[in-house]
């Protein structure tokens, strides 16, 4: 590319359509288990159907004569070689955590767990001999009660002393960041107000839609892994950690990958198998799994128990936060699984101004699959207790929600604010997010309908929720994650290579998996370097190119992982600078840098990086001792994360008489700092939005009495379709970040913290004049009109108006059809 | 194994299946058409849609021998010439895709939703998608591609 005068408009703000489109749209995509390789075999999986069992025989004779069968694998034959899965983070350093196989050996600890692996000549008769393998198991109690669990009583692991793995306490009178909560609490019993509420956040499953697929071939020199996966990096590293491989021998390429939310930041049991069996075999092989294994054996998400006690004064003032948690691990600790709650520790205090606060969480086992990473991961449910708390606060002192909340948030004049967990906000505008989410939302007519509403005892009433919620996004800092126990760092890697023809190849550390990395570093690069966004090309996902990264989670990418970027393109300019001046024979200090070139200052000479880049390829004519070379890498680490904000109002229409609930309006002003693409920042709040929905609306993984998970199917486990939802209103206020040079922040996860808790509040405040103050999620037809019913018939009349028409049977109601009868005009 | 005549994208084959061969698999590992993906194994989630004689049908639940005789097209057969299909390029002007798993079905069922209804409202467009399953793009953007499809695609 020359030098001209005439550049394009800036490309960071936007909307570029996404380079990663032409790939996806017509079929050219290379997802793992689109990958087919000479000789291969492919492997499946023999699962446990027992919750919690010891296996005291496997017969494996009629698979292993199975057609098309070459091996089979029992606990028993690689319990030698398998190692123990990782878990990367100890919460406190007394976590107690049992080893975590990737096949069982002889006990199972909860229904899915693989107890065999079958390797065939095609994916067909691997899964025909599945059918062939008889496992015999003698049951063990199982233990599927996390409350009940935390106390005692029978064991999810034999082998532990009890099923809780670790206690964590945050308190912010020790940390001497705010006062002793009991204290409040003592205060605000005379004549304050003290609420006490426990709230279940249901499990979830991440159900990313490309099932997880390995592909493994060990006939080269380095062992090449292909998966579906958010932390290629980890899996190099954990591969050679658990199996003792060279890490240098090892190259893991996660192509393709059909998104993760989460779910797939882990090192699996399916990794390490395939690996195992392809060593064996000496031959690549293939593993990918059905939507049924996926949902059973992969991890879950969410899963607590929340005690929350505010205290306040009568005028609304909150005084004290406390928060009691038990944390449902599942079975085991994966690679996070242990932290999640903890991400959510500081975040409790959300956007407001409490002076006192105090976090403890209790981490229990239980015959269940392991959870871990889902979409926003500890903060999601954070958000959901505060917000649900501002509300309780605001129905008992008797105003506006939105009235509360603003009596206690953090002030726009106010940041930089250290809270009362010890975090520092750099920046933030509640109010003005706020005022326009009313704006664009018709808050005051939605309220003036409600009321009607309510006057005329409609059957359909309207529900107004509000979430104002903030994160900590952007893990990094590295610091912090070692002082939290974390055994890894938080930084990102990025490298540029400056290619002869004027072309840029971006390597990023950071792996995406939908979020459209390919356009928006193109765009940040475009600006920076003074290229054209077609001529940057962004490598990823495969550890042999991208030899450096900590990969794609945590709403990290952008917010680290483009600052790695952004200091390696300085980098290049700074290498360049010396040889345009030679070239230029000039001063390098009266060379300025812009648009893509080099010009001597006060004049019309110039240099264009291409034109640099090509005389740095041939090399001919170098400054003394300088490198023929301006490719450069850096490594980002930030001091503190990113905390974008925003104000969610939902508008839900609740049918008093079926329980069902209708989204009528959801409008967001989310605060996220600059805006790089603001097409794919829309992109990443609608996703996460309907996800944060569903949590408030639809799902819940459910296990029976016996362990066995009941909503193993897309039929069962109901992730949401375009009829189930609404479109938005979306806004923006933009308060830059102070902690990155772009000013930007994490979005990645920020529907999906925000939107439950609005949801939920929307539902209890459609019904809420029937004395009900709380339905637990997923606030399913049957739930709302079973707490219609049941606040009706425990004598709590309407504390409204004119709702005798909606009179309730006089005995106790149970849910069954016909008793929602009324006297209903 | 049985003998089956099929057009795949224009192209015909002759080739020997397993009779409990899906039409899936038989597209993936006998034809090579990966584009055509798998997303769950009961059918909810529309991700294997391809046209079976111009209708969208999920291709988990159809056996390669009742392909049989019939012309299938898959999101591999919808560019031509290297131009976009106008609902590609409805879905890429309108950012109605992410992670693009489920893209190649939502757009079969997308065209077979307005080839059935050429001027659909945006309720109708949300029911017509119900079988098609996205986990990334809370489908604002979806519905929003597919309703500005409406003129180029129609016929």
């Amino acid at each position: 590319m020359t030098a001209t005068d005439e550049r394009p408009a800036l490309e960071v703000g936007a909307p570029r359509r996404r380079k990663e489109d032409q790939r996806l749209l017509t079929g050219r995509t290379r997802w793992t288990d689109n990958i087919t390789l000479p000789g291969m075999l492919h492997l499946a999986m023999v699962r446990s159907p027992m919750a919690h069992a010891r296996i005291t025989a496997i017969n494996t004779d009629a698979a292993k004569s199975s057609t098309g069968v070459v091996a089979v694998y029992t606990g028993a034959d690689l319990a030698d070689e398998q190692g123990g899965l990782p878990n990367a983070w100890a919460i406190v350093p007394d976590q107690v955590a049992p080893n975590h196989p990737s096949i069982a050996v002889d006990t199972v600890s909860f229904a899915g767990e693989v107890v065999a692996v079958i390797v065939a000549r095609t994916a067909a008769e691997a899964r025909d001999a599945v059918e062939l393998v008889d496992v015999e198991y003698d049951e063990l109690p199982v233990v599927l009660d996390l409350e009940a669990a935390s106390k005692g009583g029978d064991l999810t692991h034999a082998e532990l002393e009890s099923n809780v793995s670790a206690h964590f306490v945050f308190d912010s009178a020790e940390a001497g960041t705010g006062d002793n909560v009991e204290d409040a609490i003592a205060a605000s019993r005379d004549g304050g107000i003290l609420l006490e509420r426990t709230f279940r956040q249901q499990r979830l499953i991440p159900a990313f839609m490309e099932p997880r697929s390995i592909v493994v071939d060990p006939t080269a020199e380095q062992l090449t892994i292909w998966t579906s996966t958010q932390v290629p990096h980890f899996v190099r590293v954990f591969t050679a950690l658990v199996l003792g491989i060279p890490e240098s021998k090892i190259r893991v390429i996660a192509p393709d990958v059909g998104g993760g939310f989460g779910g797939k930041l882990q090192f699996t049991p399916e990794e390490v198998l395939t690996v195992i069996a392809a060593r064996h075999a000496g031959r690549p092989c293939k593993y990918t799994e059905s939507r049924s294994e996926s949902l059973m054996a992969a991890h879950h998400g969410r899963d607590q128990i929340q005690h929350v006690t505010l205290a306040a004064t009568k005028d609304g003032d909150v005084t004290a936060l406390k928060v009691e948690l038990l944390a449902d691990m599942g079975a085991y600790l994966g690679l996070v699984t242990s932290v999640i709650p903890i991400l959510g520790a500081y975040m409790y205090n959300g956007i407001y101004r409490f002076p006192a606060y105090h976090f403890s969480c209790t981490n229990v086992f239980t015959n269940k699959a392991w959870t871990d990473a889902y979409r926003g991961a500890g903060r999601p449910e954070a958000t959901y207790a505060i917000e649900r708390m501002m509300d309780e606060l605001a129905a008992e002192l008797g105003v506006d929600p939105i009235k509360v909340r603003e009596q206690n948030w953090i002030k726009h004049e106010q940041f930089p604010f250290t809270t009362v967990a010890g975090l520092e906000y750099d920046s933030g505008n509640y109010e003005a997010a706020t005022a326009k989410a009313k704006e664009l939302f018709g808050y005051d007519d939605l309220r003036a309908e409600q009321r009607r509403r309510r006057e005329s005892g409609d059957q359909v009433q309207l529900g107004i929720g509000i979430s104002t919620f903030t994160e900590m996004c952007g893990l990094a800092p590295s610091r912090w994650l070692g002082e939290q126990g974390y055994v890894g760092g938080g930084w990102e890697h990025a490298s540029i290579r400056m290619l002869p023809t004027g072309k840029v190849e971006v390597i990023a550390g950071t792996s995406p998996h939908g979020q459209g990395h390919e356009t928006a570093w193109s765009q940040i690069v475009a600006d920076r370097l003074g290229v054209a966004f077609d001529d940057v090309e962004v490598l990823h996902g495969d550890t042999q190119i991208s030899t450096r990264g900590l990969d794609t989670y945590g709403s990290r990418s952008l917010t680290v992982g483009a600052m790695a970027v952004v200091a390696a393109v300085d980098k290049v300019i700074d290498k360049a600078r010396p040889i345009a001046a030679h070239l230029l024979e000039a001063n390098p200090d009266d060379l300025e840098y812009a648009g893509g070139r080099f010009g001597v200052k006060g004049t019309d000479k110039g240099l264009g990086m291409a034109e640099i880049a090509f005389a740095v390829f041939q090399a001919h004519n170098m400054p003394a001792g300088v490198e023929p070379s301006i490719d450069a890498e850096a490594t980002f680490d930030p001091d503190n994360f990113s905390f974008p904000h925003g104000t969610h109002l939902c508008a839900v229409e609740v049918d008093t008489e079926t329980g069902e609930v209708k989204i009528r309006n959801y409008t967001c002003v989310d605060d996220i700092g600059k805006v790089v693409n603001p097409l794919i920042v829309e992109g990443q709040v609608h996703g996460g939005l309907v996800q944060g929905i569903a949590q408030a609306l639809w799902e819940e993984a459910l296990y029976d009495d016996s362990g066995t998970l009941v909503t193993g199917s897309f039929v069962d486990y109901l992730v949401p379709s375009a009829a189930d939802v609404p479109s938005f209103t979306t806004g923006r206020t933009e308060s830059p970040a102070t902690s990155n040079v772009l000013g930007v922040k994490g979005v990645g996860e920020a529907g999906t913290i925000a939107s439950t808790p609005a949801v939920v509040n929307a539902v209890v405040d459609a019904v809420r004049h029937f004395g009900i103050n709380d339905i637990q999620m997923p606030c399913t037809p049957h739930r709302v009109w079973t707490a219609i019913q049941n606040a009706s018939a425990g004598d709590n009349t309407p504390r409204d108006v004119s709702f005798e028409d909606n009179a309730v049977p006089s005995h106790n109601a149970e849910v069954s059809e016909g008793s929602s009868e009324g006297g209903q005009a | 194994m049985t003998r089956i005549s099929i057009t795949v994208d224009g192209v015909g084959h002759t080739d020997d299946v397993e009779p409990r061969t899906l039409l899936v698999h038989y597209l993936r590992e006998q034809r090579g058409k990966t584009g055509t993906v798998v997303g769950c194994d009961t059918s909810n989630c529309g991700a294997c849609t391809v046209h079976l004689d111009g209708t969208s049908v999920k291709s988990c639940t159809v056996l390669a021998v009742q392909a049989d005789g019939h012309e299938v097209t898959t999101v591999e057969g919808l560019a031509v010439d290297g131009t976009l299909h106008p609902m590609q390029q409805a879905f890429h002007e309108n950012h109605a895709l992410q992670c693009g798993y489920c893209t190649p079905g939502m757009l079969m069922q997308s065209i077979d939703l307005l080839n059935n209804n050429p001027h659909p409202t945006e309720q109708e467009v949300r029911e017509g998608l119900e079988g098609n399953l996205c986990r990334c793009t809370g489908y604002q953007n979806i519905v929003k591609a597919v309703l500005s499809a409406v003129e180029g695609v129609a016929s």
